[in-house]
């Protein structure tokens, strides 16, 4: 347990901890507020989204600077706020929120390329018509997702989740009237619904097996180990331990919201949603909401193992991360949309991460988010100003030499470029990927998931240099010149610039600052790291790949400015190769044919029952009733004796009652009532007399 | 109960409120809505009264009790407890949204508001009364108002979606009543608090031994009740009856059903069959659960089929109250543990928040699609629109409100009842659980379905000139859609009324 590692947990909660909650509530309120505006009030709507996460921001910083003090100190800081939210029977459901080193990493990176990008937004939207709207939901996600990160419970961090998710669809949407927008919002909630039952099962498992879904609560939360203890010893299915169990299903969850096979499909459909979206929902925070899932309950998937070793969670979390990195990347090669190389490009980022966490723990994982999410966010900005500044063309094939006619976005996007390859030394994505691949080097159990990530970066090397040559190098061939954006653009791309190249230094192996932080351990310098046996081999490796892959890169594309109409430089190799990759492998038609054929053959199950067998049934049991009152009217007119006639007459009633029930008299139902109650009375009477 | 024991019998009172508001309403002619607006109002604020002045312990709290018949055991016994408090809330705040979405009944308005609020007396009735008796009359004479409302105001085919409303819901009640006159003829008495006292001490069950010497009778009646209830709720495969009768009702009136009628159901099975047959029910409870199972599924996936709005909110009505039967038989068995008890109690409160909570939200979706059908003379087919929310954000917006309340996001009412469900059910019935949840993605797929054929997309030129809500509107709903919310993040609002009943009635219950 990491815990083990490092200081003792102070328990007293700070003045700063008691005001956590301002930090997503006022974002949330801000976003309130904006939904009561009338729509043309635009200025008013972006100065309160700005200056709510601007207060976040404030906030979030003191909040890390009181973590740093205190580790600085010496002390593990875990500080929690709990509330009891709902009682049923003698229990109950238990709230909180969290300050420790992760929540506060977390926070700062969240708020900051939140604000960025709020900015940002100022000028790609500066000409849509709800603009209020815009920074409506952008406020409501970043409440949201500031939300995620601050649970101390499982509980309130779905809620949050769910949220986010709900922003998300809003905003992938937010162009309703494009119907290609409105099919990928729902798809993308979807999507994610199906990880999120499966967690809404792993939360109710484990809030019924430890009796708290609190994360820390002073030794009785769940995931301190007394729970823990008692996960660990009860069965599940399988050899499993219902902490296991439990663990793959918040996995389930995780994978959903952060594109994992084989729950990816949505992710690049989702980038039907304005860029700005793109960047901070769909690369920087909300689909890293996963991986921090994931961090923030690593001690139950961590439960049971042995040092060294690895639990059936962490070895489901590792392969399924490794998969998804190569699947996505080799994808990302044939894609042409400026965006979905991107998307595909997160996908497998993402992979990146879950297999980090999954082999080298927290530190590991949660330093490839952070820096990603800047680099990302700095990708996907530049390409809203590569959109916009050739009037919202997104082919590649038809852009290029951007290099001169955007030369701002050139070089901020050269430099998140070259970080998300991981070039050598300079950039924050080199040190961030290099320690996930040295874990997995380290890794016992396979060395398979070392060898799919090496793969990767070479794919991701050379899939970013074939877009930068497409884009940035060759001669222009597009219609219209193009043009560079306006400064509220390019000032927040260059400040995420400067956070791509520099983030490297606190995760460096000679001062691995970031792994320190967050393990609760004091971090010095450690040159003796790169004498280590293996180590600088490990470092070559990875910087050869990378070296391939953009060589290769620029030999198949820079400077070739090949038209769309002509073939691929690749297709040429293989056709029927670059097919699959261009059709991403086909996985939205296996879905098509499968689960979403299932879906509507089944509704169709479900009505034809209704209305064949059950309404059929009723239909049946009408009609013989019928048939039986009217045999029975047969019966008493031809048969019975006229002598006690007035007998039968009640009978024929009796008998008749329920065909003409069918006509829809209403004497006849109050009748039938007024009868019910009468034979009930005389019954009645009659059976208390004896 | 100090304060209001004073000798006012309030219960009564609240029941012939609306009587009385009725009468006037006949007469008032073309201002009846006003009157029967007026009388709801007044019926809110006193079942609010009541809901205020529980017995904090969870019991039976401002009884009335008068000998009505003795010597067949039939008194005159009212009480309300968390659970029955919260119905009449129900049935008021329902009755009153139901009202208010009635202002275009042109044809006999006096008929139509005296016979709504007939009903909302007899739910009055049927959620107060504590002899069988006098509740059973309730629960009969509500088909009443409810069968003309369908079939003097309904659609095209109203005439025979109102019979078979209530032809089904009649047959269903005969069990019922056959049930409780053999428990009459073994016990002497048909008051409810008594039969479940003898219940739980185990010596019902001797009783109706002794008394009908052959055969699992108490198995038998047990049967009876329950297919009453499940006609009602409804459960899967007793439901036919409900997709037409939704469909066909006017839209005021389908809020009434699917908002506090179908609640009569599920309030029966908390009040009287799990009390008094729990023991039974424990012994049946795989078939139960599988067809509870069903309900939630295959409700889900029929509403997908469906091309009538409104249709499609009623099986997914269906959908949601089919949750609360798996959570009431799901806790049907015997609390072996204090975790199961925890489980137990979890799936109570939750069956009565989503009774709850499904009562506002269903109510405000038919209520939505009402303004939609006034908008478009008449329109409702899925496949009828498309961009509303160009030309109508604000109602774009609200129903989506109540939409998302239905698929259970947090934040808003629907998911804290769903949650307390499968926490509570999880541990008690897993397999049941786990199938169910499907629900809930199914739900989901119908609810953005329908929003992405209603309200995205380009807009058709017809419906580019769809008036957006007035302030009328807005003003009415929005008090709605505050509850959805402030129930979703302040549940404990509710369920600090609910709770204390709740573990009253699980220590009471024998399974």
């Amino acid at each position: 347990m990491q815990e083990g590692l490092g200081f003792t947990p102070q328990l007293t909660a700070s003045s700063i901890a008691h005001l956590l909650w301002l930090i997503p509530t006022v974002p949330m309120v801000a976003a309130g507020a904006m939904s009561l505006l009338k729509q043309p009030r635009r200025r008013i709507a972006s100065t309160l989204a700005i200056g709510s996460l601007a207060f976040s921001l404030l906030l979030s910083l003191v909040a890390f600077g009181h973590v740093v003090a205190g580790w600085s100190h010496g002390e593990a800081v875990r500080e929690t706020v709990n509330f009891t939210w709902l009682q049923f029977g003698t229990s109950n459901v238990d709230l909180g929120w969290v300050l420790d080193p992760l929540s506060a990493v977390m926070l700062v990176m969240v708020s900051l390329v939140g604000l960025l990008i709020f900015i940002y937004s100022v000028g790609y939207m500066a000409h849509d018509e709800n603009y209020t709207r815009f920074f409506c939901f952008l406020s409501l996600f970043a409440g949201a997702m500031l939300g995620v990160v601050i649970s101390n419970s499982l509980l309130l961090l779905f809620m949050n989740w769910e949220i986010v998710g709900l922003t998300s669809y809003l905003l992938i949407g937010f162009w309703y009237q494009k119907p290609a927008a409105a099919a990928a919002a729902k798809k993308a909630f979807l999507t994610t619904r199906i990880g999120d039952i499966f967690f809404l099962l792993g939360i109710v498992w484990l809030f019924a097996q430890t009796g708290t879904l609190l994360f820390y609560n002073g030794g009785a939360g769940s995931m301190e180990p007394l729970a823990l203890g008692g996960l660990l010893a009860a069965p599940a299915a399988m050899g499993l331990s219902a902490a296991g169990a439990i663990g793959l299903l918040i996995f389930a969850g995780a994978a959903g919201k952060s594109g994992q096979l084989p729950l990816h499909v949505w992710l690049p459909d989702a980038m039907e949603g304005p860029t700005p979206v793109s960047a901070l929902i769909h690369a920087a925070t909300m689909v890293a909401a996963g991986v921090y899932l994931i961090a923030r309950v690593y001690p139950l998937m961590q439960a049971g193992s042995l040092a060294g070793g690895t639990t059936t969670a962490l070895t489901v979390v590792t392969w399924v991360g490794a998969s998804t990195a190569v699947f996505a990347a080799l994808i990302a090669v044939a894609q042409n949309d400026i965006k979905r190389i991107l998307a595909y490009s997160t996908v497998s980022q993402l992979g990146y991460m879950m297999a980090g966490l999954g082999m080298g723990g927290v530190a590991v994982g949660m330093f490839h988010l952070i820096t990603h999410a800047f680099f990302k966010a700095l990708l996907f900005m530049g390409a809203g100003s590569v959109i916009h500044g050739c009037h919202e063309e997104q082919d590649v094939r038809r852009m290029g030499g951007l290099k001169v006619d955007m030369p701002l976005t050139f070089v901020t996007y050269a430099i998140g470029m070259l970080a998300l390859s991981g070039f050598p030394l300079l950039f924050s994505g080199f040190w961030s990927k290099d320690a996930i691949l040295e874990s997995a080097h380290k890794w016992q159990a396979n060395q398979w998931p070392f060898y799919m990530l090496l793969f990767g970066a070479l794919l991701t090397a050379f899939y970013m240099m074939r877009q930068v040559s497409y884009v940035f190098f060759g001669i222009w061939r597009g219609h219209k010149p193009a043009h560079e954006s306006p400064a509220v653009m390019t000032l927040p791309l260059a400040i995420l610039a400067f956070f791509a190249i520099a983030l490297g230094a606190i995760g460096t192996p000679a001062w691995p600052w970031f792994r320190g932080f967050l393990e609760g351990h004091s971090a010095g310098f450690e040159l003796a790291k790169f004498g280590e046996p293996g180590f600088l081999p490990l470092i070559a490796t990875s910087t050869v790949v990378v070296f391939v892959g953009l060589g290769l890169g620029w030999a198949l594309y820079g400077n070739r400015s090949p038209r769309a109409e002509e073939q691929d430089a690749l297709e040429k190799v293989s056709p029927m190769v670059w097919g699959w990759l261009r059709d991403r492998l086909y996985v939205d038609e296996l879905y098509g044919v499968t689960v979403i054929a299932f879906y509507w053959w089944w509704a169709r199950v479900a009505d034809w029952l209704d209305r064949r067998v059950w309404g059929g049934a009723v239909a049946g049991v009408t009609w013989g009733f019928r048939s039986l009152a009217h045999f029975n009217r047969f019966f008493d007119n031809y048969w019975v004796d006229g002598g006690f006639d007035k007998g039968c007459e009640e009978m024929a009633t009796g008998g008749g009652l329920l065909a003409r029930v069918q006509t829809g008299r209403v004497q006849t139902y109050l009748r039938l009532l007024a009868l019910a109650v009468v034979v009930l009375a005389a019954i009645l009477i009659w059976s208390s007399r004896g | 109960m100090s304060g209001m024991a004073s000798g006012i019998p309030i219960l009564t009172l609240l029941t012939v409120l609306p009587v009385v508001g009725a009468v006037v309403a006949l007469l008032a002619g073309k201002h009846a809505r006003g009157v029967a607006m007026i009388t709801a109002l007044a019926s809110m604020a006193v079942a609010l009264l009541v809901w205020s002045h529980l017995p904090a312990n969870g019991s039976m709290g401002l009884a009335e009790v008068h000998q009505w018949a003795p010597s067949l055991g039939i008194e005159y016994h009212l009480g309300v407890d968390g659970l029955g408090a919260l119905m009449l809330v129900l049935s008021g705040i329902v009755t009153l949204m139901s009202i208010d979405a009635a202002h275009r009944v042109h044809r006999q308005p006096g008929l139509y508001f005296a016979l709504v609020l007939l009903l909302e007396a007899c739910l009055f009735g049927a959620f107060t009364a504590l002899n069988f008796f006098h509740w059973f009359l309730f629960w009969e004479l509500s088909l009443i108002p409810a069968f003309f409302l369908i079939k003097l105001w309904g659609g095209a085919k109203r005439g025979p979606a109102a019979t078979q409303f209530f032809v089904y819901t009649m047959a269903g009640s005969v069990g019922l009543l056959l049930a409780f006159l053999a428990l009459f003829l073994a016990t002497k008495s048909m008051d409810f608090t008594h039969l479940s006292l003898l219940a739980s001490t185990g010596e019902l069950d001797q009783a109706v031994a002794s008394q009908f010497h052959q055969g699992p009778v108490m198995m038998w009646l047990a049967v009876g009740v329950l297919a009453g209830f499940a006609v009602k709720v409804p459960l899967m495969p007793f439901h036919t009856w409900l997709p037409a009768a939704y469909a066909e009702a006017p839209s005021p009136v389908t809020m009434m059903l699917t908002g506090t009628m179908s609640k009569m159901g599920v309030y029966g099975l908390l009040r009287i069959a799990l009390p008094i047959f729990g023991h039974q029910i424990a012994q049946i409870r795989t078939p139960l659960l599988v067809l509870a199972v069903a309900t939630v599924v295959m409700g889900a996936w029929a509403a997908a089929a469906q091309k009538d709005l409104k249709r499609v909110f009623a099986y997914s009505s269906v959908n949601h109250l089919g949750y609360c039967q798996l959570a009431i038989f799901a806790l049907a068995i015997p609390a072996t543990s204090a975790a199961m008890q925890a489980s137990q109690a979890a799936a109570l409160n939750g069956v009565i928040l989503q009774m709850f909570n499904h009562g506002i939200t269903a109510a405000a979706l038919f209520w939505f699609v009402a303004m939609i059908q006034e908008r478009t003379g008449g329109h409702r087919g899925i496949d009828d629109f498309g961009g509303l929310r160009k030309p109508a954000p604000v109602f774009a917006g609200l129903m989506g409100f109540a939409l998302f309340s239905s698929l259970g996001l947090p934040g808003l009412n629907g998911f804290v009842g769903e949650f307390l469900i499968f926490r509570g059910v999880f541990p008690l019935a897993w397999v049941a659980a786990t199938v169910s949840i499907l629900g809930l993605l199914v739900t989901a797929a119908v609810i953005l379905t329908v929003i992405q054929k209603v309200f995205t997309g380009p807009v058709p030129e017809r419906l580019a000139t769809f008036p957006d809500m007035h302030h009328g509107e807005r003003l009415a709903m929005a008090p709605v859609i505050a509850l959805m919310l402030l129930i979703g993040l302040v549940p404990q609002l509710i369920v600090d009324s609910v709770n204390p009943t709740v573990v009253n009635l699980l220590a009471h219950w024998r399974f």
